[in-house]
């Protein structure tokens, strides 16, 4: 299967659209599991990049699926404490509203 | 246009429309529970996307960790701290949504821009690995990447503790060298928070 017909710009355009809602959201989102999804959206389009990256211009040493395989792998770690500590937050606090975790503001 | 052309820009054309629109649902939906389940939507075209790329193996690790481990956590996540509240309004809500999404069509036009504008060094596609990619990430996380994947496990291992200290309510009620009770009211409050507000 060759990858001429579908040109590189277009996996690029795509991950570019889907990194910027993942920013519109995480900054715009109110409840703190939005916000854990939206993170996880930028690091897809991230991956996205980085696997066409691998597959057009570096297409028979593929380090960029390599390096896909180690976000996915911080990116399930980060999921995981990032929902424990959401869970102690919500023992807290009694609320998963952003506007209301203002701890650590001066 | 040969068949296998057309079928794989129908492919990409559909996949690419699913993410982006289902990107748009998780963020702007009221439900949450809605937008979890449009997030395994999303996760799996992007394994889609990367079929196209010829990358199986990579796209049976997105579904097997984000749809079969990220996902669910999420959807548990939700069912845990699921509580219908009413939102207090805050101000400037309007000026807050203009400023960022300006950044974010800002940002979004430079990347975009840098996109069209820069011309990629392609390589030629004779020497595509194909199907052999998996052979060849073994090859990599064994010998080069060697490093990175140690270090990898033990994250796990460290996010998969740090998940259980986070999450547990009895943490520490008594201390490993003397046996006393700890006083479990400095570690965390379960009645009374002390991180309430203090005006």
């Amino acid at each position: 299967m060759n990858l001429e017909s579908i040109p590189l710009q277009a996996f690029l355009i795509t991950s570019s659209i889907l990194f910027c809602i993942g920013i519109w959201g995480l900054l715009n989102s109110r409840n703190a599991v939005r916000v854990l999804m939206c993170i996880e959206l930028m690091l897809n389009a991230v991956n996205i990049n980085l696997m066409a990256f691998s597959s057009f211009v570096d297409n028979n040493l593929i380090q960029g699926q390599v390096f896909t395989i180690f976000v996915i792998t911080v990116a399930a770690a980060e999921a995981a404490v990032g929902l424990a500590i959401l869970l102690s937050l919500y023992r807290n606090r009694v609320t998963v509203d952003m506007e209301s975790f203002n701890l650590l503001k001066w | 246009m040969s068949i296998a052309v057309s079928t794989q820009l129908i492919c990409f054309s559909v996949l690419s429309l699913v993410v982006i629109i289902g990107a748009l649902g998780v963020v702007l939906l009221e439900s949450i529970v809605y937008s979890a389940f449009l997030l395994a939507g999303v996760f799996l075209s992007i394994a889609g996307l990367y079929l196209l790329l010829n990358a199986s193996f990579v796209a049976a690790a997105q579904v097997l960790v984000y749809v079969g481990a990220v996902n669910v956590l999420i959807i548990f996540a939700i069912m845990l701290v699921n509580k219908k509240e009413d939102l207090k309004p805050i101000d400037n809500l309007n000026s807050r949504r203009i400023i960022s999404t300006s950044i974010c069509l800002t940002l979004l036009s430079l990347l975009i821009r840098v996109d069209l504008s820069k011309v990629w060094v392609l390589a030629s596609p004779n020497s595509s690995i194909g199907e052999e990619s998996i052979y060849r990430i073994g090859e990599h996380l064994f010998s080069d990447y060697l490093l990175p994947f140690e270090v990898a496990s033990v994250l796990l291992l460290m996010a998969m503790i740090g998940a259980i200290v986070l999450a547990r309510k009895d943490v520490m009620n008594q201390d490993i060298s003397t046996g006393l009770p700890v006083d479990q009211e400095l570690i965390e409050k379960t009645k009374e928070s002390f991180l309430i507000k203090k005006n």
